[in-house]
C-alpha cells in the first residue's frame, strides 16, 4: 500500500445524498475533507424516484436546509414541479415534495462540490478501513492507495455487497450500470458489527414518447410552486405535470402468471423489503381484491424522454414487465428503456451506533444512510449532515451534535435506529414524532437556524434574516395580545359581512384569532397594521395563537421527560452487577446499550420499574465518583 | 419516570386498620392541602404541625371524612420535595375515596417504591439504603404484575386489548390519511375513524361503570336477593339487617315492589335489594315487579340466589338459575332447619353454597364472611397491599383516556387531523401505561396490513 502525502481530518466514504452533505458539512466547518466515490459522474444521483421530499421527507429536507445543508438548495435549483401536501390536514402534517430534473440535480450538486474550500473529490472503491493497533487511521482503496485521516464518515448505500435481480438472473451490481463494493462489509463483519441485508427496488424507465398521455390525468405542482429552503427566493424553472394512471385486472393477471420466475417468491431474495415500498407483485399478492394500483408518471427531468412510473417497482423478468406495463390504460405501447430491478445489499445494525451516529465498535468511524438500515434520499442526507458534523466535531475535540426526538425529526430517527435497531429499510413518518406538533416543516428554522449558525454552517446574512424574522414573531405575538378590536362602522360592517355577530367590543385580536371561524388573513381586514406583516411571521404568529393549547401541552410533556433524556448511561456500565434488574432486562441493556435513560426506556421490555433502578444506580454510581449528568 | 410532577399514594397497608394515611409529594402538595382539606382553625396548614379538620371535595363540598393533616415543607420532609399526609379514619372505602379526590387535583399516583426512590434521589436516605430500594421496587413492581395478570383470570386484560385495538384501529385510519396523501386511499372517512373511537369508549364507559371498586366507593356494593315466592328472601334480608323492615308472611308474593337497605360491615357497604319472588303469575301488579327482580340481575354486584332447602327443586326454582347465567352469585339454601329435599342440578357457576336458616339465624355469619370475602382486600391472600393500588391505576388511566375520547368525538367534525391524532395517542398511551405497550410500530404495522401502501 502506498500512503498518500496528505492528511485529511474527515474522509467520507460514498458520495450519495448522505455522503454529499456529510463532506459538506465537514469541510463547511473547517476540516481538511475527502470525498471517496466508485463513479465521480453518479454523484448525489437519484438511483430510484426523480422526486425529494414528501410527508416527513419534506420535514427532514427543511431541517437539512435550517441547520445550514444542502439538499433544499439542491432541489429548488432544479425542480421541476413543486407541491404542498396535506394542506387541509393541520399545520403539522404539512409536508413540501418537488420532482426534480435528475441529471441537473446531479450535477449541481457536484458543482457546489467542486467549489467547496477544504474539499477534495476522488474517484476509487475503498476495499477495507485502515485500522492500526486498534485505532481507525484511514482507508484503503482497491488501486493500492491509502488515504489517512482522522476520521471516517461511511455512506456505502445499497453499494455494499449490492446484488442486482431480474427475474431469475443476478449479477453483482451498486446499481444498474455500477460496480458493487466489495471487501468492506466483510472487514466490518470481522470487526465485530453485526451485518445484516435488505432488499430494494425500482420500477421500470420508460419512453415517454411511447405513452398516450391523453389517456392519463395530468398533476401539476402549485403556482406559485413554492421552495424548500429558506435561502431561495423564488423558484425559476421551467415546471411540467405527472399524470396518474392505474393498473387493472388484467394487470394482475399477467404479474401473477410470472411469479413462478420472481426472485421474491422463490426464495432467492433473502434481504428483507420495505412494506410501505413494495413491488408490484407484493401488492398484488397481499391485497388480491384490489381491483387497481395507481401510478404517478414522473418526467425524469426537461430535457429527455425517460419518465418514472412510481408505485411499479418490480423484480419479474423482463418479458412480464413488458406485458404488465403494456396493459395499463395509457401505455398500450409502451417502451421500456431501463428495466426494473431489485437489488439486495448489505447494512450494518444501526444499535451498534451512539446517537452521534459514530460506531461504539470503533472509536472516529461514522455509519449514514442506507448502511445504517434507512431508505431515502432525506433520511440520507439528515445522517449524513449529523455524520459529518460530528467527525468535524471530534476533529476540533468538542462535544457531538445530538439532536432531540422533541426538536428534529432527525432526531426522531436517530434515536429510533440506535435505540431499536431496524429489520426492514427504515423510512421517515410523521406518526413516529410523538412530539409531531412542534416539528413542523413552518418552523424548521425556529427549531434549528441557531444550532447550524453556532456550528458555522449557516452564513452571517442569512442568519441575520433569521434573527429579524423571530424578534417579529414575537413583537407581534405581543401587539395581538394587547391590541383590541377598534369599533369603528367599517369593522362593524366587515363584521357583519362574516356573520360574526357575537363578537364583544374591545376583544383582543389574539381572542379573535383564536376563532376557528377567523384567521389572520382576515384580521387585516380588521386591523389595519396585520396587512404589514409578511407571510412567513404572521404564519407563525396564526399556527402559535391558535394550536396555542396544543403546543404547550406538548412542551410540558417535553419539559417532564427532559430528565430522563439528559441522563446519561457510561459506555461501560456493568448491567450484570445490577442484581435487581430482571435477567431479561439485563440482558436487552448489555446489547442495546443505550446512551441516555431516556433510550433505554424505549427499549421494549424494559418496564418503568427497571428504569427507576437504573436511575438509583446511575445516581449511586455518580455519587460514588462525583460524575456530573452531562447536557447535550 | 418524571421527577418534576406530583404523586400520591396510599402509604398504610391497605384493610380496614385504624388509621389510613394518604401521602403526596411535589410541588403541589400545599394545593391539594388548601383545596381538599378544611382545618377547623382558620389559617389552614402549617408547616409540621398536625391540623384537625374535614377532607372535602370542593367541587360538590361533600364531606369524605374527619381527617388530620400535616403539611411538611421542603425539604424538611421524608422525599425533600413538599409534602402533604392526610390522616383518614380508615376504611379502605374512605381512603380510596380521598386518594381519587388527591389525584383528581393534577397529581399522579405513585409508582411502586416512588416515594422512596425520590427519597433517595433527592439525597434524604444514604447510598447503604439503595440498594435495598431497588429491591423493593423489583420485588414490588413483580407482584403488582402478577395481580394484575390475575385480576380476574385474565377477562380485564381482554377488555383493555379490546379498547387498545378499536383505538389503534381508529389511530391507523387517521395516520394514513396523514401520512399516505398520495397512496390511493380516497377521502378521509371520518365516520369509519369515529366509529373505531366510539367502540373504544363504549369499552371504557363499561368498564368505569362495573369497576366493582369504583362502583362500589360510589354508592356501595349491591346485593340482590332473589328466590321463589315464600322461600324466605324477607327473612333473610330481616336477619341481615337485624330488625323487621321487609314484611314477612306466608301468603305468597307479599313484597311487591324492591326493598333497598344499606347495611355496612367488614368496612363495606351493602345496598341489599330484596324482590318479588319470582314465579310465574297473572296479577299484573306482581308481574311487574319480577320482570324490575330480573332487570336488576345484570347491574348487581352479587346476587343472593334463596331456595327453599325443605322442597324439591321446582320449574321455577330452574327460571332463576337461568336467569342468573355469567352473573356473580352465591345458592343461599334456606331453611335449614327442616328436613333437607332440594338438589340442585348443575351448581358449578355459584361463588359460594351456603346453608341458612333464616328462623333461627344459623349460618348468617358464614353468609357475611363469604359475601365480604368477595369484595374486600383485606381478606385476599397476600399481595394485597396492591389490589387497592393497581384498581386505582387501572381507573385513573380509563379516565384519562375517556376524557381524551371526549376531547376526540368534541373535535372530530372541524379539527385537523393532526390534532385528532393527538387525542386519539393520548387515549392510547393511558392505556399502554396499563398494559405497558408502546403503539408506533404496531400502528405502522396495522397501516401496512390495512392498506397497500407504496407510491
Amino acid at each position: 500500500m502506498i500512503n498518500y502525502d496528505q492528511k485529511y481530518d474527515v474522509i467520507v466514504v460514498g458520495a450519495g445524498h448522505a455522503g454529499c452533505e456529510a463532506a459538506l458539512a465537514s469541510s463547511r466547518m473547517g476540516c481538511r475533507t475527502m470525498l471517496l466515490t466508485i463513479n465521480l459522474d453518479a454523484i448525489a444521483l437519484m438511483s430510484c424516484n426523480p422526486s425529494i421530499g414528501g410527508l416527513a421527507k419534506g420535514h427532514l429536507v427543511k431541517e437539512v436546509d435550517a441547520l445550514g445543508g444542502e439538499m433544499a438548495k439542491n432541489i429548488d435549483a432544479t425542480g421541476i414541479q413543486f407541491r404542498v401536501l396535506n394542506t387541509k390536514k393541520g399545520p403539522a402534517v404539512r409536508a413540501s415534495r418537488a420532482q426534480a430534473d435528475k441529471q441537473l440535480y446531479r450535477l449541481r450538486m457536484k458543482r457546489v462540490l467542486e467549489h467547496q474550500h477544504n474539499l477534495d473529490l476522488k474517484q476509487g472503491e475503498v476495499t477495507s478501513l485502515y485500522i492500526e493497533s486498534g485505532e481507525l487511521r484511514g482507508v484503503e482503496l482497491q488501486s493500492g492507495i491509502r488515504y489517512l485521516s482522522k476520521t471516517v464518515v461511511v455512506t456505502t448505500g445499497t453499494f455494499m455487497r449490492g446484488l442486482i435481480h431480474i427475474g431469475l438472473s443476478h449479477y453483482p451490481g451498486g446499481r444498474a450500470g455500477d460496480q458493487p463494493s466489495i471487501g468492506l462489509s466483510d472487514q466490518l463483519q470481522k470487526l465485530g458489527f453485526s451485518v445484516g441485508r435488505l432488499k430494494t427496488g425500482t420500477p421500470a424507465r420508460l419512453d415517454a414518447r411511447s405513452i398516450d398521455f391523453s389517456k392519463l390525468e395530468p398533476q401539476f405542482g402549485d403556482t406559485p410552486p413554492l421552495p424548500f429552503s429558506l435561502s431561495t427566493d423564488r423558484i425559476s424553472m421551467p415546471q411540467l405535470p405527472c399524470h396518474i394512471a392505474y393498473t387493472n385486472p388484467r394487470s394482475h393477471d399477467i404479474i401473477r402468471s410470472g411469479l413462478d420466475r420472481s426472485p421474491l417468491y422463490s426464495g432467492i431474495i433473502e434481504g428483507i423489503g420495505p412494506r410501505y415500498c413494495p413491488s408490484i407483485e407484493d401488492k398484488v399478492v397481499r391485497f388480491p381484491d384490489k381491483e387497481r394500483h395507481q401510478t404517478f408518471i414522473e418526467p425524469e427531468g426537461l430535457d429527455t424522454i425517460e419518465v418514472y412510473p412510481s408505485g411499479m417497482s418490480t423484480s419479474l423478468p423482463v418479458d412480464v414487465q413488458i406485458a404488465f406495463y403494456r396493459s395499463i390504460v395509457g401505455l398500450e405501447c409502451v417502451e421500456i428503456m431501463r428495466p426494473a430491478y431489485a437489488i439486495e445489499y448489505d447494512y450494518v445494525d444501526p444499535i451498534q451506533l451512539h446517537t452521534s451516529l459514530e460506531t461504539k465498535l470503533i472509536k472516529n468511524l461514522y455509519h449514514a444512510g442506507q448502511i445504517n438500515g434507512t431508505s431515502g434520499y432525506e433520511e440520507a442526507a439528515g445522517q449524513g449532515l449529523i455524520a459529518g458534523i460530528n467527525a468535524a466535531l471530534r476533529v476540533k475535540g468538542r462535544d457531538p451534535l445530538i439532536l432531540g426526538r422533541s426538536e428534529a425529526y432527525i432526531g426522531v430517527m436517530i434515536d429510533d435506529l440506535v435505540t431499536l435497531g431496524t429489520k426492514e429499510p427504515y423510512r421517515m413518518f410523521t406518526s413516529r414524532a410523538e412530539y409531531r406538533l412542534l416539528m413542523r416543516e413552518d418552523n424548521a428554522d425556529l427549531r434549528l437556524r441557531e444550532i447550524g449558525y453556532r456550528l458555522g454552517l449557516v452564513p452571517e446574512q442569512e442568519y441575520a434574516h433569521f434573527l429579524d424574522k423571530k424578534r417579529m414573531i414575537g413583537e407581534e405575538l405581543e401587539r395581538i395580545s394587547v391590541s383590541r378590536l377598534q369599533h369603528s362602522d367599517n369593522t362593524q360592517a366587515e363584521l357583519a359581512r362574516r356573520g360574526l355577530h357575537d363578537i364583544q367590543k374591545g376583544t383582543t385580536l389574539e381572542h379573535l384569532l383564536k376563532r376557528s371561524d377567523i384567521c389572520y388573513a382576515d384580521l387585516a381586514d380588521l386591523d389595519p397594521i396585520s396587512r404589514e406583516t409578511p407571510k412567513e411571521v404572521s404564519d407563525q404568529v396564526e399556527i402559535h395563537t391558535k394550536y396555542k393549547g396544543y403546543i404547550d401541552r406538548q412542551i410540558e410533556q417535553v419539559k417532564q421527560s427532559k430528565k430522563m433524556e439528559t441522563t446519561c448511561i457510561p459506555t461501560d456500565l456493568n448491567y450484570a452487577s445490577i442484581k435487581s434488574l430482571t435477567t431479561e432486562v439485563r440482558e436487552k441493556l448489555s446489547t442495546n446499550r443505550p446512551d441516555t435513560l431516556g433510550q433505554a426506556s424505549r427499549i421494549p421490555g424494559v418496564t418503568p420499574a427497571a428504569i427507576s433502578i437504573l436511575a438509583i444506580a446511575l445516581k449511586s454510581a455518580s455519587r460514588k465518583e462525583n460524575a456530573e449528568e452531562c447536557h447535550h | 419516570m418524571y421527577i418534576r410532577d406530583t404523586i400520591a399514594a396510599v402509604s398504610t397497608p391497605p384493610g380496614n386498620g385504624g388509621i389510613g394515611i394518604i401521602r403526596v409529594s411535589g410541588g403541589l402538595a400545599s394545593t391539594v392541602g388548601f383545596s381538599v382539606f378544611k382545618s377547623v382553625r382558620d389559617g389552614g396548614l402549617e408547616s409540621h404541625r398536625f391540623s384537625f379538620g374535614t377532607v372535602c371535595d370542593p367541587s360538590t363540598g361533600e364531606k369524605l371524612d374527619e381527617a388530620m393533616a400535616v403539611y411538611m415543607r421542603a425539604p424538611r420532609s421524608y422525599t425533600r420535595e413538599d409534602v402533604l399526609e392526610l390522616h383518614c379514619h380508615g376504611g379502605w372505602l374512605v381512603v380510596e375515596r380521598v386518594l381519587s379526590l388527591v389525584l383528581s387535583c393534577g397529581v399522579r399516583l405513585a409508582e411502586p417504591g416512588e416515594f422512596t426512590r425520590r427519597a433517595f434521589l433527592n439525597g434524604r436516605i444514604d447510598l447503604v439504603q439503595a440498594e435495598a430500594v431497588m429491591e423493593i421496587i423489583a420485588s414490588k413492581s413483580e407482584s403488582a404484575l402478577q395481580l394484575a395478570q390475575r385480576q380476574s383470570g385474565g377477562a380485564l386484560s381482554i377488555r383493555f386489548e379490546a379498547v387498545r385495538a378499536s383505538l389503534l384501529k381508529a389511530l391507523a385510519l387517521v395516520e394514513a390519511y396523514i401520512d399516505f396523501p398520495e397512496d390511493d386511499l380516497g377521502n378521509t372517512d371520518k365516520s369509519t375513524i369515529l366509529a373505531s373511537a366510539q367502540e373504544a369508549n363504549t369499552i371504557i364507559c363499561s368498564l368505569l361503570s362495573t369497576f366493582e371498586e369504583g362502583r362500589a366507593m360510589r354508592d356501595g356494593i349491591s346485593v340482590l336477593i332473589i328466590g321463589k315466592p315464600n322461600v324466605g328472601k324477607s327473612s333473610l334480608l330481616n336477619r341481615l339487617l337485624n330488625e323487621n323492615r321487609a314484611i314477612v308472611t306466608a301468603v305468597p308474593g307479599t313484597t311487591r315492589d324492591i326493598i333497598e337497605e344499606v347495611i355496612v360491615f367488614g368496612g363495606l357497604s351493602l345496598r341489599l335489594l330484596d324482590t318479588a319472588g319470582i314465579r310465574h303469575t297473572d296479577d299484573l301488579v306482581e308481574s311487574e315487579g319480577i320482570s324490575r327482580a330480573l332487570a336488576k340481575i345484570p347491574q348487581a354486584d352479587l346476587v343472593l340466589a334463596v331456595f327453599d332447602a325443605s322442597m324439591e327443586f321446582s320449574n321455577e326454582d330452574q327460571f332463576i338459575l337461568n336467569a342468573l347465567a355469567d352473573s356473580r352469585a352465591i345458592a343461599v339454601f334456606n331453611k335449614s332447619d327442616l328436613p333437607r329435599k332440594l338438589v340442585l342440578p348443575n351448581i358449578d357457576f355459584f361463588y359460594a353454597v351456603t346453608e341458612i336458616s333464616a328462623l333461627t339465624g344459623a349460618g348468617i355469619d358464614l353468609l357475611k364472611r363469604q359475601v365480604c370475602s368477595l369484595f374486600s382486600p383485606s381478606n385476599q391472600s397476600d399481595p394485597c397491599d396492591f389490589v387497592a393500588i393497581s384498581r386505582s391505576r387501572h381507573r385513573d388511566a380509563l379516565v384519562t383516556a375517556a376524557n381524551h375520547l371526549q376531547q376526540f368525538s368534541a373535535g372530530v367534525k372541524d379539527c385537523s387531523l393532526d390534532l385528532l391524532a393527538l387525542d386519539l395517542r393520548g387515549a392510547l398511551y393511558s392505556i399502554g401505561s396499563i398494559t405497558g405497550q408502546t403503539a408506533t410500530d404496531e400502528v405502522l404495522d396495522l397501516i401496512f396490513s390495512s392498506f397497500c401502501i407504496g407510491k
